[in-house]
């Protein structure tokens, strides 16, 4: 009797594994990696959950999802209710339970995972939304009564979506502006088929404008309308920039203009976004490399890495100039990229690419790098060893360094003010940017970061933006101080 | 949804389309490109405004067929709908009285020249154009260039029609001239005086093949003329966020959709914008092949 008390107990503390494709296979195709719970399965991770009195992990969601109050729900089978209560306050369920970094947030305030492993709160999130559209009993909330405001939300990334979906719910009238010819933003264009099934983006899409939000596609703000015009001439009450962050960043090292050198953006966007996976059956081409070096330890890293595997590379290399330990990326990833035969040359850092005669990379040049001291971001800086180069064979190239600020609507809202490096200078509780009715969130104001950190400025300037339209007060005093 | 309005078989490979896009007639400036998709499974390609019509609604665009996209596009009539038009991109080009302009157009690099053309014409300049092609058929819009300009110079490689040769042979007599009028120090005689009042170039336009444009620049290098020049790189989304277009000005990279497409001739690294436009041969090739298989 005690033993199987004890194996119980020991069973409480691992949590319920979600079943995957296989690395051998996965590596051949692009569908998802992860299966998802069986409602079985998922009864019995969510039976973990303690239902604490002061729940901690909502602390750490950016977007406050009831998770104890969803979590009960799902154990008692109630998988569709489960899923309305998180939709309360996450309007992207089944993107945020499989691209949240939940290991920094939900889970990390988990109090079963202080003695074992935290309860699987993304993978149930996951769970309930694809569950809710499974059963196509998708819930549209009722229209609440039109107030005649008119909202305009630039760019459809998770930022646009929350706040396009919050004000809509709010009963004003929103356009949504898309410059690509598709919604959806960084989903769609940057996190890969095998990671966020498109189909799920085109659905919390179709959801956030069965909500009453107009969505324009092909519209450059900056370009075809500027702010101004569209308070002016097109009778706006207000505005939420939700960007994102934009040019790729290279190093600056001889060799990055070969062909074969793509940033990882234009990776991801002709794999993604342009599905030049599937060519020619696609129109967009994609070099297709037998042994690619991928340079970054982050999420854009790995994703970059995973798709040369799945484009038929022979060999792929990860090179970071720092260690395991240091790399941005969500845990899951590294993860997956280790079981996906990603070789990992950390420690590492390359100094110039080679051209094979023609135009076209053939080799990189690299050093090897010890940590010293930490730096600013308190990580141990990585320097230099000297006499440590050496070259490999690579037809592929992917620097995957981050980005930096896109100027082509900032450059046209002149009296929006910006910091050093271009970003838009905002309140971080409002997203209250210098422009009277103009607020911002997101990568075009924090620099690169998550998908949900852009949810939770969406959630805000939505909240903050209804406060404007009720009082019509704008004091951005505070904002002066933080410049 | 975007609707042909307006077809017109400008050669045998070179057609135009009047398409139906208000908000971007609206905002179109000379020197701006847009990009279009045909379809769900279609690729962006970039393409300049090569006119546009504010009262009407209408964008210009005039484009060659040399791969899939092309071709399938010469295939669609009037009435018939792209998925996706996307613009005014890029800076427009710098317009304002420069004094005199040369303005170069070789091959479908016509189209995209006129709009600047007319535009320095209207802001008080001198223009002497040269248009080039490869032969008779392949030249278009000779009446359009001749309205905007004060002088036209037509070439053919083969010699089929206007002047046997590249463009680049008037552009260095007309500099030639020029220079030799500065050297004369003497008191000019009453015959001289029209040619000495007549100014010296002050800008050079050149739009076309990346080879031309390339010695377009040697050519002008040698004279000290400033010379504008606008690229056609490889593009993705055109606003600056994948890189697929860098060029190297000034031993700098630079986004040919962002920063440009325009730059200073002078320092543009043609070679190697030459090479990356090379960079998808064997794809484009399959892709076409596929594509005359399926017509």
């Amino acid at each position: 009797m005690e033993e199987q008390e004890e194996k119980k107990e020991q069973k409480k503390k691992i949590k319920v594994k979600m079943r995957e494709q296989p690395p051998l296979e996965r590596i051949k195709n692009f569908n998802e990696v992860p299966h998802g719970y069986s409602p079985e399965e998922a009864v019995e991770e969510a039976t973990r959950c303690l239902s604490c009195k002061r729940p901690t992990c909502v602390d750490y969601c950016p977007v406050e999802v009831d998770i104890p109050g969803f979590l009960k729900l799902v154990k008692e089978g109630k998988f569709l209710e489960a899923a309305y209560k998180v939709k309360e306050t996450n309007a992207l369920p089944a993107v945020c339970g499989r691209v949240c970094p939940q290991e920094v947030q939900c889970e990390s305030g988990c109090i079963v995972g202080k003695k074992g492993e935290p309860v699987a709160i993304g993978n149930l999130e996951r769970f309930v939304a694809d569950y809710e559209a499974e059963k196509g009993e998708v819930m549209i909330p009722e229209k609440p009564k039109p107030t005649g405001r008119k909202i305009a939300v630039i760019g459809s990334g998770p930022g646009g979506l929350t706040c396009a979906a919050d004000l809509a719910m709010s009963g004003h009238q929103v356009t949504l502006f898309e410059a690509l010819h598709k919604a959806g933003g960084v989903l769609i264009y940057g996190i890969p088929e095998f990671r966020l099934p498109k189909q799920i983006v085109a659905r919390e899409v179709d959801y956030i404008k069965k909500l009453g939000v107009e969505l324009v596609v092909n519209a450059v703000i900056g370009k075809l309308f500027t702010i101004d015009e569209l308070f002016n001439e097109y009778g706006y009450d207000a505005c939420f920039i939700c960007i994102g962050a934009g040019l790729p960043m290279f190093m600056g090292i001889p060799g990055e203009n070969l062909n074969g050198v793509y940033s990882a953006n234009e990776f991801l966007t002709r794999s993604n976004l342009m599905k030049s996976y599937l060519f020619p059956n696609y129109d967009t081409p994609i070099k297709k490399g037998k042994r690619v070096a991928v340079v970054g330890g982050g999420n854009v890293a790995m994703d970059s890495a995973r798709i040369a595997m799945r484009l038929g590379a022979e060999k792929v290399y990860l090179i970071y100039r720092r260690s395991e330990v240091e790399m941005p990326a969500r845990k899951a990833e590294v993860h997956h990229a280790h079981e996906e035969g990603i070789e990992f040359l950390l420690l590492t850092n390359p100094t110039r690419y080679i051209d094979d005669g023609k135009g076209n990379v053939c080799a990189v040049e690299c050093v090897k790098m010890e940590l010293g001291e930490p730096d600013e971001s308190g990580r141990r800086k990585p320097v230099v060893i000297k006499g440590s180069e050496f070259q490999m064979e690579i037809d592929i190239a992917i620097p995957a360094l981050g980005t930096k600020a896109n100027p082509l609507l900032t450059k046209t809202t002149t009296d929006l003010k910006l910091n050093k490096r271009g970003y838009i200078i905002a309140e971080e509780a409002t997203g209250m940017t210098s422009k009277r009715g103009v607020f911002a969130g997101g990568d075009i104001v924090t620099g690169a970061a998550t998908v949900i950190l852009a949810m939770g400025a969406g959630r805000k300037a939505a909240r903050a933006t209804n406060e404007y339209l009720k009082w019509k007060y704008w004091d951005v005093s505070n904002l002066a101080k933080a410049i | 949804m975007f609707k042909i309005l307006k077809k017109e078989e400008l050669s045998e490979v070179i057609t135009l389309f009047e398409i139906d896009a208000k908000h971007i007639a609206k905002k179109a400036k000379p020197g701006n490109f847009f990009i279009l998709k045909i379809h769900e499974e279609g690729e962006r390609i970039p393409l300049t405004i090569a006119d546009f019509d504010r009262d009407k609604g209408t964008i210009t665009s005039v484009f060659q067929k040399v791969g899939k996209t092309t071709y399938h596009l010469g295939t669609l009539n009037e009435g018939d709908y792209l998925s996706d038009v996307i613009g005014p991109l890029g800076n427009p080009s710098h317009i304002e009285n420069f004094g005199k302009v040369v303005c170069v157009g070789g091959g479908v690099g016509i189209a995209p020249v006129y709009p600047i053309t007319k535009a320095l014409k209207e802001a008080g300049n001198k223009i002497i154009s040269i248009i080039g092609a490869r032969s008779k058929d392949l030249l278009f819009w000779e009446d359009k260039m001749r309205k905007v300009s004060d002088e036209l110079i037509v070439t053919t490689d083969d010699g089929s029609y206007g002047r046997k040769g590249v463009v680049t042979i008037p552009l260095e007599e007309i500099l030639k001239g020029d220079q030799m009028k500065a050297t004369k120090k003497h008191v000019p005689s009453f015959e001289d005086r029209e040619a000495v009042q007549d100014p010296s170039v002050n800008l050079v336009i050149a739009i076309g093949p990346p080879i031309m444009m390339k010695f377009v620049c040697k050519t002008t290098e040698k004279f000290n003329v400033k010379t504008i020049v606008s690229l056609n790189s490889i593009m993705v989304d055109g606003t600056g966020m994948c890189g697929a277009c860098r060029v190297e000005v000034g031993g700098e990279t630079k986004f040919a959709c962002v920063d440009g497409p325009e730059f200073d001739g002078h320092k543009v690294d043609f070679d190697l914008l030459m090479k990356r436009l090379q960079m998808y041969l064997v794809e484009e090739k399959v892709a076409m092949d596929m594509y005359s298989g399926k017509m």
